[in-house]
This record gives structure tokens, sequence and C-alpha cells, in this order.
């Protein structure tokens, strides 16, 4: 291992990472503006040019507020709650493949921190670790409350990654690889996985909303109508971190889903360009617009459909979504027998 | 038996058919109704740089007047702490000397009158209840403060300025 390799890795997991982290604070404002446009008011715009400040001043504030430990809380737990939950927010980025093969300098520079050829179950073992953040959290509060609404989101986490686990194996059946890049090779052009798997994306997309806990799927929230979930007890900073990583899991989640079923850094017509570097480059335009576009349905969706009662989103994720996720793998077990892939 | 209006009207809540009952329908059309929203024109009144226009019988800030000649008009009667609902106007009265004939309209002012505008609400009722015009909610919205006391207005706040 050179030199060189390292850098190259350094560099490109601190820009993923700033790039992540950027996108999340921009989320924020941008879920706060549009939350005014749906609503036919402006939203945000006194701190800088059309409020773009906002996040920048939203930080300062929450760093700058008190921070508050309760005495009966289990301080070491109690702070490694909101950690963990920044933590496996961000670790799902290593396996992303943000673009092709760029060839700078003479070398061929990978625009993936790791390609590893469990890729997909990677993620799905961080997002499974999520949970502890969340528990926790809620249990080091000492505060019944939030140890109540931890149980709750990680119950409703737990079901949706039944369902999600399930749509995801019928595109496993198609691609025959867990490489989150081999599958968006496989997708080139405008050979999307959408077009054979509208059922399984559907599904995914559903579970993604659930596991990122969105509207209609946040219950472990609720700000309409509780004090808070699992973060009841955080102040300061670390309630800053668990809101925080909500927005970087929405960013993971809709750059797995592009990835996955809108076929990552494809595009149409991207043969057509003959200098490899400037394909890839609007490769990963391409893939951000995408990643830009569920987030804005994100969005979207939150200042649009009312939350679920907690028996509704459990009957959802049990009784309609797994038997579902099943039907579907049937269906893309008899078509990939019937007509191959 | 016929209820009252005879206007009741009964619902039956129908069973959902199969389209109503997966819910996608309802809800692309529920984001179309919200894009729609997306692109409306905001309602919003940019509040300091613009202002939205009071209504003809607004009642805003007290100003206590002056008579033509540029003097006090209030006389200290008290009628308007009596009148006043919240108790937020107290005065201290004082006799006029000779000399002050163009300073106070009457032989009695009030030589401190406080409204404490964190008490007061705005109803009105010291203007209706004063019998020489001396007082009017004809200024603009109570401004925001710091301090508790900035919201004690006193004579240098409340009296008008003399027109020359
Ligand atoms: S407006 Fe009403 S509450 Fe205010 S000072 Fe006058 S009488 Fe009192
Ligand atoms: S403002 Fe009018 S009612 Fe009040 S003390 Fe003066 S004269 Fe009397």
């Amino acid at each position: 291992m050179d030199i060189a390799f390292i850098i190259e890795k350094l560099i490109l997991i601190s820009a993923i990472l700033a790039i992540s982290l950027v996108i999340a604070m921009y989320t924020t404002l941008a879920e706060r503006k549009f939350a005014g446009f749906f609503q036919d008011r402006v939203g945000p715009n006194r701190a800088g040019p059309w409020g773009l400040l906002q996040p920048l001043a939203d930080g300062v504030k929450l760093f700058t507020k008190e921070e508050i430990i309760p005495t009966h809380a289990g301080t070491f737990l109690f702070v490694l709650g909101p950690s963990l939950s920044m933590f496996t927010a961000c670790i799902t980025t290593a396996v992303i493949p943000w673009g092709q093969d760029l060839f700078l300098f003479g070398r061929n520079i990978s625009l993936q921190v790791a390609d590893i050829n469990v890729g997909v179950l990677y993620v799905f073992g961080v997002v499974s670790l999520g949970v502890y953040g969340v528990m926790i959290g809620g249990w080091a509060s000492n505060n019944k409350f939030s140890l109540l609404a931890a149980v709750r989101s990680a119950s409703q986490n737990i079901s949706y990654e039944i369902a999600m686990g399930l749509s995801i194996i019928a595109l496993l059946m198609m691609t025959g690889t867990l490489s989150l890049r081999e599958i968006s090779e496989q997708q080139s052009g405008m050979n999307w996985n959408i077009f054979y798997q509208p059922l399984g994306f559907l599904i995914f997309m559903i579970c993604s909303f659930a596991e990122t806990n969105r509207t209609p799927f946040d219950l472990p929230e609720c700000e309409t109508e509780l004090v808070g979930g699992h973060h009841t007890e955080y102040s300061s900073m670390k309630l800053g971190f668990y809101l925080f990583a909500e927005y970087i899991n929405m960013f993971v989640s809709s750059a797995i889903m592009a990835s996955l079923y809108f076929g990552g850094y494809n595009y149409p017509g991207m043969h057509l360009i003959s200098n490899p570097n400037v394909a890839a480059l609007i490769g990963v335009a391409a893939f951000f617009t995408k990643i830009l576009l569920f987030i804005f349905f994100f969005i979207w969706v939150r200042w649009t459909v009312p939350r679920f009662r907690y028996d509704q989103l459990m009957k959802l994720g049990w009784k309609v979504l797994i038997p579902l996720a099943i039907i579907n793998i049937a269906l893309t077990g008899a078509g990939i027998l019937f007509f191959g892939k | 038996m016929n209820s009252l209006t005879n206007r009741k009207k009964v619902l039956e809540s129908k069973k959902m058919n199969f389209w109503e009952r997966i819910y996608l329908p309802a809800i692309l059309h529920g984001l179309s109704i919200t894009m729609k929203h997306f692109f409306k024109k905001k309602t919003t009144i940019y509040y300091p740089e613009q202002k939205r226009e009071f209504s003809e019988n607004f009642r805003g800030l007290h100003s206590l007047k002056r008579d033509e000649n540029g003097a006090e008009r209030c006389t200290a009667c008290g009628l308007c702490a009596l009148s006043c609902p919240a108790e937020a106007i107290t005065m201290t009265a004082a006799e006029r000397k000779p000399g002050e004939e163009h300073l106070y309209r009457e032989e009695k002012y009030a030589s401190v009158y406080e409204i404490n505008m964190l008490r007061c609400i705005f109803c009105g009722f010291c203007e209706e209840a004063c019998p020489k015009a001396a007082i009017f909610l004809d200024g603009d919205i109570a401004k925001a403060g710091y301090k508790r006391d900035e919201f004690i207005f006193g004579k240098d706040k409340l009296v008008e300025p003399i027109v020359k």
C-alpha cells in the first residue's frame, strides 16, 4: 500500500464527510424553506441572503445553549447515545459509489471509499446499529417517557428493517451481487433497476421513510403532539446531534435509493462522452441531482401526509409490506425463470 | 323525532373500496395539491420593511394631547385610571403655578402620568372616560423591549410633541 493511496483515500473521506455534513446542514434550511413554500409562506429569510446563513445561526445557537445532563442519568451512556447516532449516520457513506473512476496524475482514482463485496449488507448492518443510539439515549436519560419513546422507535425500526431487507432480496436476485459498485455498473445508461423492480422500490422507499423517522412515520419524535421522543432530556448540541443525524440519514438513504434503483451515477447518453474524466464528473453531478431530488421528495411528503397512528404503523409494516415484499420476491423469481434477466 | 333546525345530516361511513384502501392515489393527490401551493404567490408581509395598514378604529399606543395653544389638556381627574380594567394608569396631580398657563390648560395637572404597557390591554376605556379629550390611543403598536422598566411609559413618551 503506497502513501499516495492513503492520501487519496483520506482526501476522499474528508470530502465525502464534508459534503454529507454540508448537505445535511442545508437540508435543515431547505426543510424550513420548503415548509414555508408549501404553506404559502416564505420561510426563514433574515440570516444572510434568502436565509442562507440560517444553518450557521442554528448551529451557533445549539452550541451556546446550556448543556444539561440530568443528575440521575448515566453520564457515559448519555453522551454515547447521540454520538452513536451521529457516527452510524456518517459511516454508511463509505460504501456508496459516488462516480466512475477518475484518471488523475497517472492514477486510477476510485470515487468510493471502500468497494467491499458485501456493500448492501454493510449498509443494513450500520442502519441496524443506528437503533442503539436511540435506545441508549432513551435508556440513559432515566426518564420513563424517554424510555417508552426509545422502545417505540426501536420497535418501529426493527419492524421496517424486515420489510426493507425482503424488498432488497428481490433486487439482489436480479443483480446477483451485493457490491454497490457492481449494482451501479449494471445499470449503465438508462438500464435502471426501477423499471424492473417498481414494487420493490416502493416498499424500499416506504421503509426508508420509516427508518429515517420521517413523516408519515415520525412517531419517535411527533413534535406536534409530544414534547419529544427519546431525546426529551437532551439539550444543546447533543440534541442537535440527534436531529442532525436524522438529516444525514435522509441524505444517506437518498443516496442508497438512487444507487440501488435509479442508476447511481449513470445517466442517459453517458457513452457518447469520450473523455472518461468528464463523463465521470457528469456522473457525479447526476448522482447528486438524484440525491437532491430524493431529499426534496422526503420534504415534500413530510408537508403533505399526516402521521400514522402507532397501530396503523405496525399493521402497515407487518401485515402489508412484509407480505408484499415476499410476493415481490416470488414474482421476481418467476420473472428470472421465464425471461432470464 | 325532528331535530330543532332539521338541518342534521346523517353521515354513513361507506366501506372503502380497493383504491381507497391502498392510500397511494390519495397520497399522490395530496402531493399534487401541496405542489400547487409551492408555486403560489406567498401571502407573507415582510413586517419591519412592509407594514399592513391599520384599520380605522385600531387602538395603538396612547398619546396625551395638547390643546390649540400647546398646553396639556389632562387635568389629572383620574377618571381614566378609574375606568382602566387593567389598572395600568397611575398619576400624581399637582397645582398649576402662576405663569404656567401656557403649559397646562387647567388649574390642576398631572405632574406624573404613567401607563404600564405590560398591563394595558388596549381596551380604549381610558380614551372613552376622559372628559377633557386628553388621551387617545392613536399611536403605533407597542414596541418590544428587553427590560420591564422599558414598558412603563411616562409623560416623556406619552405627551405629544408641540407642533408650532
Ligand atoms: S387602554 Fe384600557 S387597559 Fe390600557 S390604559 Fe386605557 S383603560 Fe387601561
Ligand atoms: S387623561 Fe383625561 S381622564 Fe385621565 S386624568 Fe387626564 S383628563 Fe382625566
